[in-house]
Formats: structure tokens, C-alpha cells, sequence
């Protein structure tokens, strides 16, 4: 094993160990349990009232409350690993603890990315394991299964991952504290500025339209998100009642393309190589 | 690159590499004309020196003088605006050259997560040697927190902190240690415990370099001392040098006429009554002090007190400061 190879798996276990044992992961899960038991509420009362409803209606009804959830465990999974991001880094150079790992005989880089490839494990994770129990509380309660659960749920993933590089950059600017609240904030306004693009599409306004599309080719949070949701809604019924559904927040008309999904990529390359290249050239 | 004592590797033929092999090995730190400025600041202005293998170099000065600013530059921590160095003979530009150095920071924080066991093993990985559980154990032991291996780092005060922090710059069998005040937070027991420690090392060959604001821990242990003022190397060398001649202040009776002369043939004398004080050469053979005595005691002088004295570094150390602050006026 190479040392640089040697370095980012060291890093990224030693990432991993420390949202193990840090008190972030506990109340990320007290949040996440929290979350599933009122879900898990919600829909046994959907299922209580869908006798009145056609089963398509009933599909429909299910998809938006299931991608509403699921975006409330995307904000716990943004809100935990945007605040992990920022300390782990920015908290560590503050307090000398990075001193003596630096010392050692490793790249700047190879720590970065070691911590990175820790962090977007574990947002993974947490994303997966999360996720997953929501669909079977869902199945459980009013029998719907989402049609691309496994895509949904790794482009969940994606979206943790963009918001955590986007923390590790700012974290070596700005404090650690800051980095956390500026990534999320960053989150919420881009989903902001695609439900504004929504309404934009709506009233066939292209200057509103195009506030979302600038915003998603900027962070790409709320095109993944967009994404997600369309793995998990229900394709016939949104066939059946999409139109009358647009601009909904919590329902998406249409699939991610694979050029959106590269941009991605390269902006999280691009995001990671800015980070490096900011740590490369601080002095501790 | 300016010419330092580095070997190149590498397009070598057989003899010459022999050659190579026979050389004394190259020095654990060499630095030269280290220069930083932070903003209008200049915190280091063309500093050069060098730590010997197995050589235990004290870096001496008052607050803001540079001495963690060089020590972060050699480490490859902060980025000089001028300078060479050479760690163990490699460019410190080239991470592998800390491979065998081990570094206390002066700002030492350990993941508090971890347990101090975890927290070496930790260090071990990243510097890429394979060290036994029980050497990691034995070296927590030698900082004294062998009962406390299991118990997370968060919970430790500063002085134990600091302890853990000496065990991590030893335990990756380290051919150059720098410790950057590496007592500022233990009691005189730990200080103690430390200036042992640095003797075990010179004793394994092993170089290290100390900042230290105790500078009676300096002169105890280090061969040689750098003083650094306002980021410029105010004076350097070994400590015999550094402090001059040392004398000999005896107190005797019955002094004849062929013991004074006896105690002049050792060097200048000067006379105060019953008190004696003579200046010994500045590297003065071992023997001469003993034998000086044994001779007048010959001579039927009755000798009541023999005292090495000398300039004390802090003295010295003053002194040169002092000296510096004038010449700017």
C-alpha cells in the first residue's frame, strides 16, 4: 500500500471513529428516531383515511408524504454532516490537534481526502440506514414500496456528500462553527430557489424558472434531491395526476439526467481540489 | 538548491555507493536562511543552523523571538518565504523527510476521543512504522500513564495531555525529536522525568531539538544552544563556548609561596584574603582540577572549599539580549 493510500484510509477510520464517538452522532440518531416514530404515526393515520380514496389517489398521497420525510432525514443527514465537516477540520487546526498528525509524514492531501472519504462514508451511512427503515415503516403502515429505492437512496447520498466537501471548503476559510451554519444555510436557499423555480414554471415566468436552474448548476443539493424524489414516488400515479401537481414541492415530474449527475462529480472534484489547494497553503 | 549535506539516490554505481554508505550521516536538521514574514511582521529573518545527529540543541529566546515559528517552518507546518531545510538529509518539501522525526507542539491537543493507546497507534500508522503493542505500551509507560492507556484523552488535564504528547513524539522510534516547550504544563517532577528522558535519548543517538523558556533545563541537558532574537540568530554554539571560560573558587589556609605558584601554573589568579579564584582554560582537561587539588594538599595547604564556577546561560543569555536591544538604539 502506498503511504499517500495508507494515509487516507488511516484518516478516513479515524473519521469515522470519531462521529461514532462525538456526541453529534447521538443526536443525529435521537433526531432520526424521533422523525421515523412520527412518520410511522403519520402514515398509519393515511392508512386509517385512504378507505375514501381511489388507490391511485392513495399511491399518490403516499409518495408525497414519503418524499416530505425523506426530506426532513435529508436535512438531519445535511444539519449532521455539515456541522461533523466544519469541526473536524477547521476545529482541529484551531485547537494545534492537526499539528502533531502533520507532522508526520503525510500529504496535506492525502489527510483531506482521507477525512472527506470518512465523512461521505459515514453520511452514507447514516442515509442508508435511515432511509431504510422509513420504507419499511411506509410498507408497514400503508403497503407502498418505492420503485427505486436503492438510486433514491444514493442520491441521497450524493446530496450529504456535496454538502459535506462544500463544508470541508468553507471550514478552511472561515470557523468551524460558521462553516456549519453557512453550508446549511447555502442548502435551505437552493431549496428554496427550486420551489421558486417551481412556482416560476407554474405561471410560465422564465426568469423565475431559471433562479432554480443557476441555483441547482451552483450546489447541486436540490437537483440530487429532485432526483431522490422521483425514485420514490409512485410513477403511474404521478402519470395519472401529475399535471394537476406541478409546482409541488414534494413531488418531481422528471428523472435526473446523467449529464447533471457528472456535473456533480466534477463539482465535487472541483470543490475537493479548491479545499486541498486552501489547505495546502495555510499556516498552522 | 543551495548546497547542503544531502545524498542523492538513485543513477549510483557500486563504488560510489559504498562511498556513500561511509559517510558520516547527514545532519538530523539543517537549515538555511529561513525567512516568514506574516503580513508586515517578520517573525523569522534568515535563520541557519544545524542539530547533529544524537545532538541535543537548545533553541533559546525571548517571547516572539521566532523559536515556534522555525520549529513549524522545519516541520513543513508553515511555509518559509526563503529558506532551505534538510531533515535526516532529505528536502523537508518531501514529506517522507519526517518519517523518523517525532514533534511535541507547543499547542498540544490530542483526539479526545480516543484512548492515549489509540491515539499512538494512531501516530504509528501515519509515520509508517511497525511498532509492537508492547513498545507502544512501554513508551506510555516511560511518560507515566501506563494505568491510564484505556481511559479517553478528553478527560486528561494539560500535564497529562503534555505527557501523552512527549509519547507520541517517541514512539515512533524517532531519529530527531523536537519538543516545543515540552514542560509548560508539568509539575517539577515531570519536569524532571523529562530532562531524564532527553538524556535516555542522547544516550540512543537519538538528535533532538528544544525550545525551552527553562533555561536551567536548557543548560543541564543541551550541548548546544541557539539564542534567537527578533527572528535572527543573536548567537550560537556549544555551551563552553557560548559561556566563555569557567574558573575555580577555592577557599584554603596555610597557602605557601610554591602553592600560589602551583595555583597559577592553572591560569590567572586573582587573591581575596583566604579566597582564591582561578580561571581554567575553556576546555580544560578533566584531570586538572583534581590534581590541582591533590598537589596543594601535598603542599600542606589545608583546603577548605573548591567550587567550579562560571557565567550561568541565563546570565549569558541577558547578556546577549541586552547587547542586541542596545545596538538597535
Amino acid at each position: 500500500m502506498t503511504t499517500a493510500a495508507r494515509t487516507v484510509l488511516t484518516l478516513a477510520a479515524l473519521t469515522l471513529k470519531e462521529a461514532a464517538r462525538r456526541r453529534v452522532l447521538r443526536a443525529l440518531a435521537a433526531l432520526t428516531v424521533v422523525l421515523l416514530a412520527l412518520s410511522a404515526w403519520g402514515f398509519s393515520r393515511i392508512a386509517a383515511e385512504t378507505d375514501s380514496l381511489t388507490s391511485g389517489e392513495a399511491k399518490l398521497v403516499a409518495s408525497q408524504v414519503l418524499n416530505l420525510v425523506m426530506f426532513g432525514m435529508s436535512l438531519i443527514a445535511a444539519l449532521g454532516t455539515a456541522f461533523l465537516a466544519g469541526p473536524t477540520l477547521a476545529g482541529e487546526i484551531e485547537s494545534g490537534m492537526a499539528l502533531s498528525v502533520l507532522a508526520r509524514p503525510v500529504h496535506r492531501s492525502a489527510v483531506l481526502v482521507g477525512k472527506w472519504l470518512g465523512l461521505v462514508a459515514f453520511g452514507s451511512g447514516f442515509v442508508a440506514v435511515a432511509g431504510l427503515a422509513q420504507f419499511l415503516i411506509v410498507r408497514a403502515t400503508v403497503g407502498y414500496w418505492p420503485p427505486q429505492p436503492v438510486a433514491g437512496l444514493a442520491l441521497l447520498a450524493a446530496q450529504t456528500t456535496v454538502l459535506l466537501t462544500l463544508g470541508l471548503l468553507l471550514a478552511t476559510v472561515v470557523s468551524p462553527m460558521a462553516s456549519g451554519i453557512v453550508s446549511v444555510g447555502l442548502f435551505g436557499a437552493t431549496w428554496i430557489a427550486g420551489v421558486v423555480s417551481g412556482i416560476g414554471e407554474v405561471l410560465r415566468n422564465e426568469s423565475l424558472a431559471r433562479v432554480g436552474t443557476v441555483s441547482r448548476m451552483v450546489l447541486p443539493t436540490d437537483g440530487l434531491w429532485r432526483g431522490a424524489m422521483h425514485s420514490f414516488q409512485d410513477p403511474t400515479a404521478l402519470a395519472q395526476f401529475g399535471a394537476e401537481m406541478d409546482g409541488f414541492p414534494f413531488l418531481s415530474l422528471a428523472p435526473l439526467t446523467l449529464t447533471y449527475l457528472a456535473w456533480t462529480a466534477v463539482w465535487v472534484a472541483l470543490i475537493l481540489a479548491l479545499t486541498s489547494v486552501s489547505f495546502l497553503r495555510r499556516d498552522l | 538548491m543551495t548546497a547542503g549535506p544531502t545524498a542523492r539516490p538513485g543513477g549510483l554505481g557500486v563504488d560510489e555507493a559504498r562511498r556513500l554508505a561511509e559517510l558520516p550521516p547527514s545532519p538530523a536538521v539543517w537549515c538555511s536562511g529561513l525567512r516568514k514574514r506574516y503580513g508586515r511582521q517578520t517573525a523569522v529573518d534568515g535563520v541557519s543552523f544545524t542539530v547533529g545527529r544524537g545532538e541535543i540543541v537548545g533553541l533559546l529566546g525571548p517571547n516572539g523571538a521566532g523559536k515556534t515559528s522555525v520549529i513549524k517552518i522545519l516541520l513543513g507546518l508553515v511555509r518559509p518565504d526563503a529558506g532551505e531545510v534538510l531533515l535526516l538529509g532529505r528536502p523537508a518539501r518531501d514529506p517522507r523527510s519526517r518519517a523518523r522525526v517525532g514533534y511535541l507542539p507547543e499547542l498540544f491537543r490530542y483526539q479526545p476521543w480516543l484512548t492515549p493507546g489509540e491515539v499512538l497507534a494512531l501516530h504509528v500508522r501515519l509515520a509508517g512504522v511497525a511498532v509492537p503493542a508492547e513498545e507502544r505500551r512501554a513508551c506510555l509507560a516511560t511518560v507515566g500513564l501506563a494505568d491510564r492507556a484505556d481511559d479517553r484523552v478528553g478527560g486528561f488535564s494539560k500535564g497529562m495531555q503534555q505527557r501523552l504528547g512527549l509519547a507520541v513524539a517517541l514512539v515512533a522510534r524517532p531519529e530527531l525529536v523536537v519538543l516545543d516547550e515540552p514542560t509548560s504544563a508539568l509539575d517539577p517532577v515531570g519536569r524532571a522525568d523529562v530532562r531524564d528522558l532527553l538524556l535516555a535519548l542522547r544516550s540512543r543517538q537519538v538528535a533532538v531539538l528544544l525550545n525551552s523558556h527553562l533555561i536551567g533545563e536548557v543548560e543541564r541537558v543541551c550541548d548546544r544552544v541557539v539564542i534567537l532574537d527578533k527572528g535572527r540568530v543573536a548567537a550560537a554554539g556549544s555551551l563552553p563556548e557560548l559561556l566563555g571560560r569557567r574558573e575555580l573558587r577555592l577557599r584554603l589556609g596555610g597557602v605557601s609561596a610554591g602553592a600560589e605558584q602551583r595555583l597559577a601554573a592553572v591560569g590567572p589568579l586573582t587573591r581575596d584574603g583566604d579566597s582564591f579564584t582561578v580561571a581554567l582554560p575553556a576546555e580544560a582537561d578533566p584531570t586538572t582540577v583534581p590534581d590541582l587539588v591533590a598537589d596543594l594538599v601535598a603542599l600542606g595547604v589545608r583546603v577548605h572549599a573548591v567550587e567550579p564556577g562560571r557565567i550561568s546561560l541565563e546570565e549569558r543569555l541577558l547578556g546577549i539580549l541586552r547587547a542586541g536591544r542596545e545596538g538597535d538604539r
